[in-house]
Formats: structure tokens, sequence, C-alpha cells
């Protein structure tokens, strides 16, 4: 869990220096996913980023799904999976499926 | 997540406080157990998460919840401040754990040798009692001495520390082996030790060396099926 608490004190620290910023966080994972269910990723709407929720198949999408995010406070439960349009734009070559859940730091 | 329960979440992770962040997600809502109360099932679900270290999500009365468990982090205690534990300790750092080195030599438990970590001067039986290893902890013993490795190997043989390797020879474990055994120690729980330490890679160098037992450690938390090494036979005339 270091790695995620790492995360978190990233976040903490940017939103201590005047930043927007959203936690997006592995709920579910099924198959080859490359990040267990707990994974966080730190956004700001300035474009920072700190860990992951993938291999760096998704972190593009999640990130600007975490734009809307920020923007609206509204928190978001994205799918990503073989059989998900989306997720074949954005390429999620392992084969895995995983849900991410985005919420804004405020 | 509320910067309230960020700030909470910290300071849980300083106090060194188990809890888990549950989150529901249709609406985001979230609480931190044990701190804030959880209908039954949900604190069940909790705990299960913390003891396993596992996040997953669980349903309830129809709602999805994402039990995160936030586990203190994993504590190494290096006895020896010596050249392999110079490479250990700055690799093992980004692994998560918490590195605690003991040695009551001054000369080498500097700060200038070992940054980022807490250095303990005392003799590491009285350093090890107060750092109560428990589930979490893993212990590697360093020094070749066995008057500071073997009280170490002692305390650490009767806590439940989920890894314990000490460095030496085949031959120097084997005579370990025989001053454990009458510190009152069984075969089972001698048979604990990892020694030789560290997964065999040939290792030569120090790094190397770091770098196997690193490696060992993660194979034991994460319970991967792999061959160990032959243990050390106890020499005949011990």
């Amino acid at each position: 869990m270091s790695d995620s608490e790492d995360v978190l004190a990233t976040a903490a620290s940017w939103r201590a220096a005047g930043e927007t910023v959203a936690l997006a966080t592995v709920v579910e994972t099924w198959g080859s996913s490359p990040r267990p269910a707990g994974s966080r990723l730190a956004v700001t709407a300035s474009g920072r980023m700190a860990g992951s929720v993938s291999g760096g198949c998704i972190e593009g999408a999640v990130a600007d799904a975490a734009k809307q995010t920020m923007a609206s406070g509204t928190p978001q439960l994205l799918d990503f999976g073989i059989s998900d349009e989306r997720a074949w734009e954005v390429g999620l070559a392992c084969g895995g499926k995983l849900k991410v859940f985005v919420e804004a730091l405020s | 997540m509320t910067p309230d329960l960020l700030a909470r979440l910290q300071s849980a992770r300083a106090a060194l406080q188990p809890v888990a962040l549950l989150t529901r997600l249709s609406d985001g809502h979230q609480c931190l157990w044990p701190e804030d109360s959880a209908p039954g099932a949900l604190a069940e679900a909790a705990e299960t998460a913390l003891r396993d270290d596992a996040a997953r999500t669980v349903t309830l009365d129809g709602e999805a919840w994402f039990v995160h468990p936030q586990n203190p982090p994993l504590r190494l205690i290096v006895v020896g401040a010596v050249h392999v534990a110079q490479s250990l300790v700055p690799m093992a750092l980004p692994l998560g754990f918490a590195v605690t080195v003991i040695d009551p030599r001054r000369a080498f438990a500097t700060e200038e040798r070992f940054t980022g970590v807490t250095l303990i001067g005392e003799w590491p039986d009285e350093a090890m009692a107060a750092l109560r290893p428990d589930g979490r902890t893993a212990v590697v013993t360093l020094t070749h001495d066995p008057k500071l490795d073997d009280p170490a190997l002692d305390v650490a043989l009767k806590a439940p520390c989920f890894y314990i390797g000490a460095l030496g020879s085949r031959r120097t474990h084997g005579k370990r082996v025989a001053r454990l055994k009458e510190m009152g120690h069984g075969e089972a729980a001698i048979a604990r030790i990892r020694a030789p330490i560290g997964l065999d890679i040939e290792a030569v160098t120090a790094p190397e060396i770091a770098l196997s037992i690193l490696a060992e450690i993660v194979a034991a938390r994460r319970g991967a099926a792999l061959a160990r090494r032959v243990p050390a036979a106890e020499p005949a005339t011990a």
C-alpha cells in the first residue's frame, strides 16, 4: 500500500500548493490488469500526474475524466475493458478489464 | 475526498494505525473505519481487507462500496550497519519499507552512511524488544558477529515476523543453528531463518546481495512459490 500512500502525500502537497487535484483509484479488476485494486493516480488541473492505475494504457483517458470531475465536483466510475469501445480507443492491450473511481480532492 | 478525510488518513498512517477507507461508489460518500462506525457487514469487510491487505469492492443493500485498507508501512529491521546494509537500505525504501538499522558500534551506524532511516545504537536484544516486530516486519541480520546477530534472531524467532534472514555461509549458519538450539529454539522455529540469505542469483557485490535479499523478502511477503536453498546442515561436531 505504500506506493498508493505516497500518491496521497503528493496529492496533499499539490493541494497545499494551491493546485486543483483529483484522485483516481482502481476499484475492481478482471483478467490481466497490470495494477491491483487500490492503485491510485493523482492528477492536477495543470496536468501533473503521480502514481498509476494501469501500465500507462488508460492514464490519458482517466486524466481527461479527472478534469471533468475537477470542474463539476461529481465523482465518476469509469469502465475499461476489451468490450468497451472507449478502451479500444485508448488501447487496453493487456486484454484486462478494470473499473476506476474518479473523485475531486475538495 | 475531502481535505479533512485526507488529513485523517495521513495522521492514521503517521500513528501506524491500520484504517480502511470506505467509498460508496454511487455518490463518492466516504468514511474511515474504525474511527467512523460502519454497518456490520461493511465493518467485517473492512477487517478482512486489512487482514489480507487487499482492496475490494463489496455490495451491501444493493450499494457498491470500495473497501480500501490502509495498513501501516511494512517494516524492515536491519541488524548491522555494514556495507551490505548501505546498499540494502536505499533499495528497501522505494519498496515501501520503513527501515530501522540497529548497530551499537558507533563508527558504523552514522547518519552519513544511512539517510532517511531510523538508526538505533543500542544492543540488538534491547532494541529489537522495543521495536516489537510483528507480522508486517522483516528482520535481516548482517553483522556476522554472534554477539550481535544471535540476540536479534532470538527476539525475531519469538515474534511473528514474515521474514527472518541471516547473512553467513552454510558453515556459519550451522554453528548458529547449534547456538540457537542451546538458547532453547526448536528446529521448526530455526527453519524460519533464511540462510544463506537471499535468492540464489550468484550475487557477489554488496548491491547484488542486497537485491537478492530484497527479492527473497518480496517473495516471502507475496507468498511466491520459490525453491528454497538447501538448508544448512548442522556440523557433526557442534
